[in-house]
């Protein structure tokens, strides 16, 4: 079976920290930054990067629209 | 692969609609709010509508809505949304007209609004935030606020024998014979998300083929006003809110029937 990929870019400004795309990634590829941005918020990133399959739940859950999703099959 | 061969527009699967404005909402980190701002303008661009769609903007959290999706819009006073729209769609029949309102605004102050616009089946769609509470004004009692419930005016719990009992308006709504549609939705999880969306598009579709009115209660966190994490809010919302409010359609019918499907 093909294999896939995925990315996440995050809006690091405008991102507000909720923690929901942590929650709702099964791959557990997201988490919060020990920095802040100009907001003072700890933004998401990806943690584990290899592991994300870009299924987009991260981005479907966000409430403000911060990730997009990047997919390909390897 | 390296991440930089994989970020490229060819690959991109999900991002940020056309018609979501550069500007950061002033929601809460987790509203729900922000969830469904999303759907709705992705599925107005999806669906070609931008041109065609008037919102009405309710008094409640939800008051600055226009400043969010790029389509045109009118404020109204606090629950007088589907009065408001009633007035744009009569007017202008070729428009898509949605009325977006929270459960202070629609279920408390507009009651007599929203029942009547209803039961004369108005061809709008009405989407209705249901998060307990009003959170605007700092978390005081809603008609939704669920029994023993803690708020800023119910600081031992709402307690039913003085406050009366949380009010499942939606499913008053259901039995009006001008609805064609009424569902219960979530935005808590990415699966829960992606249903409200079909759930709205049906809804959309039904106004465009003029079969009266589509409500879609979408059972939403207010994690402020709630005083939890938004994470605590999802699950307390899964826990205590959905237990009281079930998803799923409430009825899924042509306008002047009334059939109860659960
Ligand atoms: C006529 C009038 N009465 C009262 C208010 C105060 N007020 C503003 S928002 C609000 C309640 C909003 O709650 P809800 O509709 O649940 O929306 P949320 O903020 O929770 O999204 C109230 C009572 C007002 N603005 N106008
Ligand atoms: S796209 Fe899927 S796997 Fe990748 S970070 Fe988002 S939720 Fe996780
Ligand atoms: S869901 Fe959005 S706002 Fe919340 S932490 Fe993730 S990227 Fe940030
Ligand atoms: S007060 Fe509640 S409803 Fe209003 S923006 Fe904050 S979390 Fe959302």
């Amino acid at each position: 079976m093909a294999k896939v990929q995925g990315a996440v870019v995050v809006d690091k400004e405008g991102c507000k920290g909720c923690s929901l795309c942590v929650e709702a990634c099964p791959q557990g590829v997201l988490n919060l930054h020990k920095e802040v941005n100009s907001r003072g918020y700890h933004y998401s990133f990806m943690e584990t990067p290899e592991a994300c399959i870009g299924c987009s739940n991260c981005g479907v859950v966000c409430p403000d629209t911060c990730l997009t999703i990047y997919r390909v099959k390897v | 692969m390296e991440l930089k061969d994989l970020i490229k527009p060819e690959n991109l699967v999900y991002g940020k609609s056309r018609l979501l404005e550069e500007e950061i909402m002033h929601y809460c980190p987790g509203c729900s709010h922000g969830v469904v701002h999303k759907i709705l303008a992705e599925l107005i661009e999806e669906m070609g509508l931008q041109e065609k769609t008037i919102g009405i903007a309710p008094v409640g959290c939800a008051v600055f809505a226009y400043n969010y999706i790029d389509i045109d819009w009118q404020e109204a006073a606090h629950g007088r949304a589907p009065a408001v729209a009633t007035g744009i769609s009569r007017l202008m029949p070729d428009k898509f007209v949605f009325s977006y309102q929270g459960d202070g605004d629609l279920a408390s102050i507009g009651t007599a609004e929203i029942m009547h616009a209803c039961n004369r089946g108005e061809n709008i769609l009405v989407i209705f935030i249901n998060n307990g509470i009003y959170g605007m004004t700092g978390g005081q009692m809603a008609p939704t606020t669920l029994e023993g419930m803690v708020t800023a005016t119910t600081p031992t719990g709402r307690d039913v024998a003085r406050n009366g009992y949380p009010l499942k308006i939606t499913n008053l709504i259901a039995q009006l014979p001008g609805t064609s549609y009424v569902t219960r939705q979530a935005v808590h999880t990415a699966a829960s998300a992606r249903k409200c969306k079909r759930s709205i598009k049906k809804a959309i579709q039904n106004v465009l083929d003029k079969k009266g009115t589509s409500f879609v209660e979408v059972v939403s966190t207010c994690s402020s006003g709630w005083k939890m994490t938004p994470v605590a809010s999802n699950k307390w919302m899964e826990e205590n809110m959905i237990a009281y409010y079930p998803l799923g359609d409430l009825k899924d019918s042509v306008k002047g029937e009334n059939v109860l499907e659960n």
